[in-house]
């Protein structure tokens, strides 16, 4: 039994398109990986990305129909959220919501996510952009400033003690998020070439 | 900074990229995995395929290549062709492309846009807009005009709607970019139809993506300096190697437009 187990590492199905995507950056890097929407699987699982497009509101619904939010909230292995995924880490967020209301996310990460202050700029935020500023974490280990990165998005982070990475759009917005366990993109690393394998392979490899 | 795109477009017939000249005359260029890899590799903003057939044949795209190409390419990529429903697009979205580009059945049905944004969200939603401009309208002084089924010249006809209203109209339904097609410009690779683009720039809030008439590197500068498009999508030049991807990118950043090098 001395045998090392063999990693496990898991996408939760959160019922969102770019689970495919996801799944392949993980494989071209030459790891296995399921997905998967089953408690058991999500909780064993040595790593967990959680990804995510669309509006906040649908993958919120589809989350608590699958009944994860508990296994979701409770996990303590490293967990890392891709762009709609790094948003539902926070408490709440106003995409998709009725008006003044807001949708309950997850609450992995105290921040809340509100609409881009893009100024005068278009919407959505799509396209290649640089990151402003990149804080010491083991997520962003060969990453730096003025490195590119693929964006979709309308809806964004604020700046708060939880950013470890910043983008400029109009104004400045949190790239990436971290509390704990859990971290978050707001880009898509599964679609940012080289650098966003790079960011991949050093959360598998955590 | 937010980078100007450049998006090599693959025109796809039966499984096949291929290129005519004003959307006509179809010749093979090459198998599209291969293809698609060579571009992410050479440093390509995204792609697009569009199966150029789909729409006109009254059929969905043959769905087997997204997934191939999902594989393999760490880049965005957008699918266009006879996507008319929200099943269509979840079938597209679920085998690994990024967005999904509605022209066509758009016209047919304008509140398919809504819908799709609704499920998919806006940033997935791009509406593709075949625009020609037509000397004989408007008394003689010309206009710019949406064509549809432009991917069978027997079938492409001229539709009710005049390019800058439907511009107006995609934006209100939920479009989340724009690519316009000039189709007076298309595959003659004589330069970018800066007038119009500038004109329906005015009009875009949304990323707007200039199409047909790329011939030379010039051209793609003049389109980012002269009418502020967020992305300028080719064939031809980059198929036939006419263009290098980082000589493109190189000039453009000599030029002082913001772009990625690789």
């Amino acid at each position: 039994m001395s045998e090392k187990k063999q990693a496990n590492y898991v996408i939760v199905d959160t019922g969102c398109a770019n689970l495919a995507s996801v799944k392949f950056a993980v494989e071209r890097l030459g790891f296995a990986i399921t997905i998967s929407d089953d408690v058991d699987v999500i909780k064993n699982a040595n790593k967990v990305i959680l990804p995510g497009v669309g509006s906040a509101r649908h993958a919120m619904e589809n989350i608590v129909a699958k009944g994860l939010v508990e296994t979701l909230q409770q996990l303590t292995q490293p967990v890392l959220g891709f762009c709609l995924g790094m948003q539902l880490m926070a408490r709440t967020s106003v995409e998709g919501a009725d008006k003044n209301e807001v949708v309950q996310c997850l609450g992995l990460i105290p921040t809340d996510i509100t609409p881009l202050q893009a100024n005068d700029l278009r919407l959505p935020h799509m396209g290649w952009n640089t990151l402003t500023q990149v804080a010491e974490h083991a997520i962003f280990n060969g990453i730096k400033a003025d490195d590119y990165f693929y964006f979709v998005h309308s809806f964004a982070a604020p700046i708060s003690q939880y950013t470890i990475a910043r983008c400029q759009y109009g104004a400045e917005f949190s790239a990436a998020i971290a509390k704990d366990n859990f971290i978050g993109c707001q880009f898509h690393p599964e679609r940012s070439s080289a650098l966003g394998s790079k960011i991949i392979k050093n959360f598998l490899e955590m | 900074m937010l980078a100007k795109r450049i998006i090599p477009c693959l025109d796809v017939r039966d499984g096949k990229v291929v290129k005519g000249v004003q959307f006509r005359n179809h010749e093979i260029i090459g198998d599209i995995v291969p293809l698609a890899q060579k571009y992410a590799e050479a440093g390509a903003d995204e792609l697009v395929f569009y199966d150029i057939t789909a729409s006109s044949d009254d059929r969905v795209v043959d769905k087997s290549w997204v997934s191939r190409i999902a594989e393999v390419i760490d880049i965005p990529f957008c699918v266009a062709g006879g996507i008319k429903t929200e099943e269509d697009a979840k079938q597209i979205l679920m085998m690994g492309a990024d967005k999904i580009s509605i022209n066509s059945p758009a016209l047919r049905d304008p509140s398919l846009i809504a819908r799709l944004a609704d499920v998919f969200g806006q940033q997935c939603i791009v509406i593709g807009v075949d625009s020609f401009f037509n000397q004989d309208a408007n008394n003689g002084k010309g206009e710019y005009q949406v064509y549809q089924f432009t991917g069978d010249e027997a079938r492409t006809q001229k539709t009710k709607w005049r390019t800058l209203d439907w511009i107006q109209e995609v934006q209100k339904l939920g479009a989340g970019e724009i690519v316009l097609n000039c189709m007076n410009q298309d595959g003659v690779r004589q330069g970018y139809d800066i007038n119009q683009l500038k004109q329906v720039r005015a009009l875009c809030n949304v990323p707007l993506i200039a199409s047909g008439g790329a011939g030379e590197i010039s051209h793609f500068v003049d389109v980012f300096q002269q009418a502020d498009v967020d992305g300028a999508l080719a064939a031809s030049v980059f198929h036939k190697g006419i263009i290098a991807m980082d000589e493109l990118k190189q000039t453009l950043r000599n030029e002082k437009v913001e772009i990625r090098l690789c």
